[in-house]
């Protein structure tokens, strides 16, 4: 077998924020890095991230700080967050924002030239730095460019297929080049996975092509565990018509902004969904709604700030009431808020979105929005403190990881902790690699067995297209373990997904190995149907609605389950088993700040 | 509201290669690269083409639509007509690879000859003060999401393979002048502009401003200006004035 040969001391899988940062981190603790991605440098999910990178650095609210982060994250996440990270998180973001400046980055400012901060959905205070609507695109062009800087190797669309182990832990990676269909392998005791998410399982999301679920899917064979994994965001605004732009994300920052929600009897609605939990930190009326935008300390929050599986599941409750909008959404309303100068100058990419997939004008018209697949709390379970998952080398941060969300993310939390933990994760990764003594070794069966798995689509003649089964899994998805669950639709989900499996071991190919989607899908599927299987088994097992998990059967929250993570481990026969684990116990002095006014 | 369209789409690699034709379903709303990909699905599954985001946030999806350089995910198929012909061919300023996947490693190279942003110390606060007014500008030029369309189209490169290696293309100059305009850089770059990324070789026909994808006015804005420093600095009588007394004592 031809086989490309490197040797490293980390690869990091993905060059989004997490990956990038993770990198920047190994190499400059002394490590040989090396990333590995699946598209070109700079085009990493991270991109769309439109709102800002919550961090309590108190620019505009001196009251703010990490204490008051901390409590919004765990509550946001219904105290399902592993604590130690969510604590980490909300200590740590300020100096990673702080520090993207000295690359480079170019945030908004605040009148006496600090970096600007804005409101978003469950955060206390205007906590988001930003630039416009884009600040992905600048965190990656920023963690781009230092990667370049530093001169770390990149590999660019290049897929990795199998993390290579011994019984010590990890021994290095396999993959192979998109662009020739050769095969390469890292030899490396270290490896960071940055993957992302799942999104594209599911049939409206606001998730690319490449979130397949790669990296949950490689850390479970490598022996690794997730946790979680029954949680998944629905974000509550993504773009309903026209049909082809289904489910791109309409960014939070649009209510943040100013902009409501309405139905189809122009009610606005939100104020009828407000849950106990949250109703003293609420808004009562529209006017003092209005008022807070200028005036926090006298005032609550909008409704349509609620954190997102809220509102999301108002959405979705209106629209089903029969008040949704002629294609199936609801109305975001900015256009009679606020002046076309000001919603231009602070939502410049969702105007520009609107004109040109839509031909809406969003300062003159409101917009059509409902709830699209999003984001996935649940991920590789990890130590809060390095990132390290159940596989001695083997390190996750970002969307891929689990826990620092718990059962629902805050808009903001996703850049910040990309940032955090993925700093994290590229130290201990440099450390284990330095630590563990001797080359490691790739055995020789183990790589050929890689390469004969990754071609085997070419050898068989006559079987189903790749794009079809796809098109299943994700109608399936969205159809039976959706943002609202019952227990037989779920039972059925399981019976297709294993009706997938074999489907999708009898895929067979057309063309050659060179550039060639229809084979990159056909190895990608068997990732995506083993990341379903563990959202469908969890979300069947818990019988209770929490976050991002609402289950028909089941509407009320329970205290038993309030003190449960749900962990997904791989069985001997390519399946998953869940078992249940008791939270982390939070020490007094942090679980005293609940204590503290709401 | 659905019709047939008729498409016509390069498929080749670096040895050469041919339009094909395609009869396919159109859908209300869709763009070009929702047709792309539904040939994809149910017609060629090999056909190679890159995109992510699927919303002109990324700059994958480039290449070039009945002849001009387009994002696939924002030319929406009701630009044109139901009984046009569509034609879709890579991005002809880079060497393909397959079907529209071209080789634009060129534009990674150029990006990783620039001198790098070297900041100014932090405040003694911890902070960097800069003003809003002062950071718009730059701001612009980081809106760019690297499609390489102004690469793409730019005569000094499209059919001069020769120029490649002393030009950087619209996209590098622009990040010059981000760079020059970044109020916390400290590094001068104006003479590397003009000598090793060939700011000089562009004549301002404002074709890369055209086709951004994101509205940049990279001739005006970007280019013009840096054009102007440049000359500021060469012509300077100062500057000048000191060159030649360096030089004279070096005699």
């Amino acid at each position: 077998m031809e086989l490309e040969r490197h040797e490293y001391d980390v690869v990091v899988v993905g060059a989004g924020g997490a990956g990038l940062r993770a990198a920047i981190e190994a190499h400059e603790s002394g490590a040989r890095v090396a990333v590995v991605c699946k598209s070109l440098l700079g085009k990493a999910h991270t991109v769309m991230a439109e709102g800002g990178i919550a961090a309590a650095m108190a620019n505009l609210y001196p009251e703010d700080n990490w204490r008051v982060h901390f409590r919004d994250t765990m509550r946001g996440g219904t105290m399902l967050n592993p604590w130690r990270m969510a604590q980490l998180h909300a200590q740590e973001a300020p100096d990673r924002v702080r520090e993207l400046e000295d690359w480079g980055a170019l945030f908004d400012r605040t009148a006496d030239g600090l970096i600007s901060q804005r409101d978003f959905g469950g955060h206390r205070f205007a906590r988001l730095a930003h630039v416009g609507d884009r600040t992905g695109l600048e965190l990656i062009r920023t963690l781009q460019q230092r990667t370049v800087a530093l001169g770390i190797d990149v590999y660019m669309e290049c897929t990795v297929t199998r993390l290579l182990t011994d019984d010590a832990g990890i021994t290095g990676a396999f993959g192979y080049w998109r662009e020739s269909g050769r095969f390469i392998a890292w030899e490396a005791p270290s490896v960071v996975l940055a993957t992302g998410g799942i999104g594209k399982s599911y049939k409206v999301t606001s998730n690319s092509w490449e979130y397949t679920g790669d990296g949950h899917s490689l850390a479970l064979q490598a022996g690794a565990t997730l946790v979680n994994m029954e949680f998944v965001q629905f974000h509550p605004t993504g773009m309903v018509w026209p049909p082809s732009v289904r489910g791109i994300l309409v960014t939070e920052s649009v209510r943040g902004d100013g902009g409501i929600l309405k139905n189809s009897a122009g009610n606005r609605f939100m104020f009828d969904y407000i849950p106990d939990f949250f109703r003293k930190e609420t808004a009562e009326s529209e006017a003092e709604a209005d008022r807070w935008y200028d005036d926090k300390k006298n005032n609550r929050r909008p409704p349509e700030l609620l954190p997102r599986d809220e509102v999301a599941r108002a959405i979705n409750s209106e629209v089903k009431a029969g008040r949704g909008t002629p294609h199936g959404g609801v109305f975001l309303d900015i256009a009679s808020r606020r002046s076309p100068e000001y919603i231009r100058k602070r939502l410049p990419s969702m105007y520009h979105q609107f004109k040109e997939l839509a031909e809406v004008d969003i300062t003159s018209e409101p917009m059509e929005v409902g709830p699209t697949c999003h984001y996935v709390m649940g991920g590789v379970e990890v130590d809060p403190d390095n990132a390290a998952a159940r596989v001695p080398g083997l390190f996750a941060a970002g969307e891929v990881a689990g826990g620092m969300h718990g059962s629902n993310r805050l808009g903001g939390n996703s850049l910040s902790d990309l940032l955090v933990f993925g700093r994290r994760a590229g130290l201990a990764a440099a450390e284990h690699a330095l630590k563990r003594m001797g080359r490691v070794e790739l055995a020789d069966d183990a790589l050929a067995d890689a390469g004969r798995a990754a071609l085997a689509p070419f050898e068989r003649e006559g079987g189903e297209n790749p794009y079809t089964v796809q098109h299943d899994l994700q109608q399936t998805m969205h159809d039976l373990v959706g943002i609202i669950r019952t227990a037989p639709e779920m039972e059925q989900a399981l019976a297709r997904i294993a009706a997938l499996k074999e489907r999708v071991a009898n895929l067979s190919v057309e063309g050659h190995r060179q550039y060639n989607p229809g084979w990159h899908l056909a190895l990608d599927l068997p990732h995506m149907l083993i990341v379903s299987e563990c959202i469908a088994r969890a979300a069947l097992e818990r019988q209770e609605s929490r976050g991002g998990h609402t289950r028909d059967d089941f509407p009320a929250s329970d205290a038993e389950w309030a003190k449960t993570n749900l962990i997904c481990t791989p069985t001997g026969d390519g399946g998953v088993a869940v078992r249940h684990q008791p939270l982390p116990q939070m020490p007094p002095e942090l679980a005293e700040i609940f204590e503290e006014t709401a | 509201m659905t019709y047939d369209a008729t498409f016509r789409v390069w498929r080749g690699d670096a040895s050469g290669g041919e339009l094909q034709p395609f009869t396919v379903a159109v859908n209300e709303g869709e763009v070009v690269l929702d047709v792309i990909h539904r040939l994809q699905a149910t017609q060629a599954g090999d056909l190679a083409v890159r995109w992510n985001c699927k919303a002109g946030k990324c700059g994958s999806c480039s290449a070039e639509i009945n002849g001009r350089p387009r994002l696939m995910c924002l030319t929406r198929m009701s630009t044109f007509g139901e009984g046009e012909t569509v034609t879709v061919t890579p991005l002809r300023t880079f060497p393909v690879i397959r079907d529209l996947v071209t080789d634009v490693s060129y534009n990674y190279e150029k990006a990783a000859q620039i001198p790098a942003f070297t900041p100014r110390p932090r405040e003694k606060d911890g902070s960097h003060r800069m003003q809003q007014v002062d950071v718009e500008r730059p701001q612009e030029f980081r809106k760019c999401i690297e499609c390489f369309l102004c690469q793409d189209t730019c005569h000094v490169i499209r059919d001069h393979e020769e120029n490649k290696a002393a030009f950087a293309g619209p996209r590098f100059l622009i990040r010059l002048a981000e760079l020059d305009m970044h109020p916390l850089d400290v590094v001068d770059r104006r003479n590397a502009a003009q000598e090793e990324f060939g700011l000089g070789y562009c004549n301002i026909t404002k074709c890369c401003s055209e086709v951004c994808p994101e509205g940049i006015h990279l001739t005006d804005n970007g280019i013009i200006p840096l054009k102007e420093r440049v000359v500021d600095r060469k012509y300077d009588p100062l500057t000048w004035l000191g060159s030649k007394i360096g030089r004279r004592r070096s005699d």
